[in-house]
């Protein structure tokens, strides 16, 4: 799904003109903000699985409320973004470029919603159960990680 | 005769379970038996529907704006919802959920030798998420304004915006419910090659497993490969018509063409999806009646994956007078009629499988050779549609619906039903009547060349889709007579249809019990003991006992001779029941259970016999 958007994307930048006008008006430093929180919260969730396989109940709670504080920031972050940007007056309707930034992050801001879910689950779990769960959860955690590796180039950068 | 004996080479390793209580055995099921029922149960359903809006948009085709007897006259409004429901119904929810769903479902575990799919609540999941998706479909009639209207392809500007079709709920649940359904079906498709990844039984290798199995986890792969973009473009096309973002809207950057890349990058392989599994039910049921083994296994393999690749790089032939780039019909036409390199060579290989074969013509057969026939009709028109000079004559007539209903209406219902007749013994326990058959098979054949082989006429006429009234087109008029032959082949084949529901209604209820391997087949599915009765089926499969193939009687793929009596003689004649694996001879497996399968162990095995005598090959020459 973010395969074709991110085409359909390229398509469409490599074919408009006036795509830098747009994208300046989205802030570069709440971005790079955010690119490194969700940075620092997959190195988290990989401590979380070290914890998990160690069966260190303590660590793996504290690493997975890392985590899950992480993902928290991020969508909070991203929704004072919005705030600002809708204030401005560019809403999803204002152009292409808007088109394209509030479906890509929107979606993305849902599969992190669904990610501090999953890992919220593991942390009421209260007891480290199998290991492999932890890493499932991770290895979610870092393909949404990697979306957003590509959207913020593609959307605070171009 | 030789089916009793067939029961004694069966291992005896049933299962039971503790019963479970009703609600798990025939709704909460993670079966996969019963989910494949379940998936053909709503199949089904949703082919009643379907087939009735055809039937409404045959008459308001044939006799304009006169009231539809039970219905009321229709007008240009509500004839876009017949023709857009129709369409959306009959691929997504009869194609899909009776031929991957049920024949997927109900026949790769059993045939690769496994007890169940790999992740059986996945399985559950994906079916339920499936009934909610046809819920929603459901749902869409009812609401205000009506439901989808604008093609089943959607294309926007159409598709857009609300006021353009007068349809708002209708168009978002269409959405909604493609968007579910597609769900459903990518976690069927994980499911699919999932198991016959990793629960194949041991021996089973990769070119043992039988080719419907094949046919199947290529189309769940070309599924899970194509799908996404369309997701990406249907969310996109919601929030165009939800939040208003301009991603099809032209006057604000946006671009309408987009959503047909996205669409047919999706909407060829999905064609494949639709079309390999039936093309799988036939290459499975021609070698049994035709006392054959299967033409050319590996290369049909080969060609599978061929052609599924090739699906990707197809797209752009929906689209030649679409408005893109008029430099890229060329490649694209050249790699539509490369398209047609495996399937031609798939349809050979039948043909020489039916080459000087004991060919019986029990009704299973008398299906799949329907749709060779009707395919090769189906594909020969392809040819036309797929190299652009021809194609922009043509495109959007009534050619292209004759030529889509040839390919994808046999594999349908002609695959699809050769599939239905040959494992119904299997699911459900019962035979079917062959002479209610073979009367619903000749019926159908006629009715279908009734109704579908004159649009390629009134097509070539200039005849285009999705017209509601063709009288208004005075170049029109003196074809009318055309329209009349297929309404009424239409409604004489929805009628012949009642025939079929009469014949499974009743062979449920009285039908014979079926033997355990009524075709005298010589796949895995069959060797295992049969369901004693109709939905009989727990959660205790005893399936995936023997991994037997025929080994080829000296003097390579001649008639067989009459079965000889004699310990160890397999139900075809001649030939014998080989353990496929060479399991029992393996200490890892030996007599025990490993995988989740079991392995009995069978005597007249050798497993030092070379690969291809062991596998359904012809000897090389």
């Amino acid at each position: 799904m973010f395969g074709g958007l991110i085409a359909s994307y390229i398509v469409f930048r490599l074919g408009s003109s006036g795509w830098h006008e747009a994208s300046a008006h989205v802030s570069v430093a709440l971005g790079a903000v955010n690119t490194l929180i969700l940075l620092t919260s997959s190195l988290t969730v990989v401590q979380a699985f070290a914890a998990a396989e160690r069966e260190n109940a303590p660590a793996l709670r504290l690493f997975l409320g890392l985590t899950i504080f992480g993902g928290l920031g991020f969508l909070g972050i991203k929704a004072i973004e919005y705030t600002t940007e809708i204030r401005a007056g560019f809403t999803p309707g204002a152009g292409i470029f808007w088109s394209f930034y509030y479906t890509m992050t929107g979606l993305h801001a849902l599969h992190v919603l669904a990610g501090i879910v999953l890992n919220a689950i593991l942390f009421l779990a209260a007891r480290v159960r199998t290991p492999r769960r932890v890493e499932l959860a991770g290895l979610y955690w870092h393909f949404v990680d990697v979306v957003w590796i590509f959207l913020f180039p593609l959307l605070y950068l171009s | 005769m030789n089916q009793a004996r067939a029961g004694t080479i069966t291992a005896e390793a049933v299962e039971h379970h503790a019963a479970r209580g009703f609600w798990r055995t025939y709704v909460f099921s993670t079966d996969h038996k019963m989910i494949a029922k379940q998936y053909l149960t709503l199949g089904l359903a949703w082919t009643f529907v379907g087939g009735l809006l055809a039937a409404v948009m045959r008459w308001q085709l044939a006799w304009p704006d006169t009231a539809v007897p039970g219905w009321g006259e229709i007008g240009p409004e509500v004839y876009n919802m017949l023709v857009t429901m129709h369409g959306t119904i009959m691929v997504f929810f009869v194609a899909m959920p009776i031929l991957l769903g049920a024949f997927g479902n109900f026949l790769i575990p059993l045939m690769i030798g496994a007890r169940d799919m790999a992740f059986p609540r996945l399985n559950m999941l994906s079916v339920w998420t499936f009934a909610l998706a046809s819920l929603v479909l459901f749902v869409s009639f009812f609401v205000p304004g009506g439901a989808a209207s604008a093609g089943w392809t959607g294309y926007p500007p159409l598709s857009a915006r609300p006021a353009y079709t007068g349809v708002n709920w209708g168009l978002n649940l269409w959405i909604l419910a493609q968007a579910l359904e597609f769900a459903a079906f990518l976690m069927g498709g994980v499911n699919y090659l999932t198991t016959a990844i990793i629960l194949r039984a041991p021996g089973m290798t990769f070119l043992r497993v039988p080719m419907v199995v094949w046919q199947q986890i290529t189309a769940a792969a070309l599924f899970l490969l194509s799908v996404g973009p369309l997701i990406a473009g249907a969310v996109m096309l919601l929030l165009d018509r939800t939040i208003g973002t301009s991603f099809y809207a032209p006057e604000v950057g946006g671009d309408p063409l987009l959503w047909q890349h996205l669409f047919w990058f999706f909407g060829h392989p999905e064609v494949y999806v639709v079309l390999l599994p039936a093309l799988g039910a036939v290459l499975e049921v021609l070698p049994v009646f035709s006392r054959k083994p299967l033409f050319g296994y590996r290369w049909i393999v080969g060609a599978t994956i061929v052609a599924g690749g090739l699906s990707f790089i197809v797209w752009a032939h929906h689209m030649f007078i679409s408005g893109m780039d008029p430099r890229l019909a060329m490649p694209f036409s050249i790699t539509t009629i490369l398209i047609s390199v495996p399937f031609a060579y798939i349809v050979f290989a039948m043909i020489a499988t039916l080459w000087r074969g004991s060919i019986r013509f029990a009704t299973p057969m008398l299906f799949a050779l329907g749709f060779l026939a009707m395919f090769i009709m189906g594909g020969l028109t392809g040819i036309f549609n797929g190299s652009a000079p021809s194609d922009i004559y043509v495109s959007r007539t009534y050619f292209v619906v004759a030529h889509f209903h040839y390919t994808l209406f046999s594999a349908v219902f002609f695959g699809g039903f050769a599939g239905f007749y040959f494992w119904f013994p299997k699911m459900f326990g019962r035979m079917l009547s062959e002479p209610l058959g073979k009367l619903h098979f000749w019926l159908t054949l006629v009715f279908f060349n009734v109704t579908f082989f004159p649009l390629h006429h009134i097509g070539l006429a200039g005849m285009v889709r999705r017209i509601a009234n063709p009288l208004q087109y005075e170049a029109l008029v003196p074809y009318q007579w055309i329209n009349v032959v297929s309404t009424v082949g239409t409604f004489c084949m929805v009628a012949t249809q009642l025939v079929f529901a009469l014949n499974v209604v009743w062979s449920l209820v009285a039908g014979r019990r079926a033997p355990t391997n009524p075709w005298e087949a010589n796949t895995l599915e069959w060797a295992g003991p049969l369901a004693a009765a109709a939905l009989e089926l727990g959660p205790c499969a005893p399936d995936g006992l023997l991994r037997s193939v025929r080994v080829q009687p000296a003097g390579g793929p001649r008639r067989l001779p009459p079965a000889e009596p004699g310990p160890g003689a397999s139900p075809i004649g001649g030939a014998r029941y080989v353990d496929l694996c060479g399991s029992a001879r393996d200490p890892r497996y030996a007599g025990g259970e490993s995988r989740g399968v079991v392995v009995p162990r069978v005597g007249d095995h050798d497993v030092r016999r070379p690969y291809r005598e062991l596998h359904c090959l012809p000897p090389r020459q």
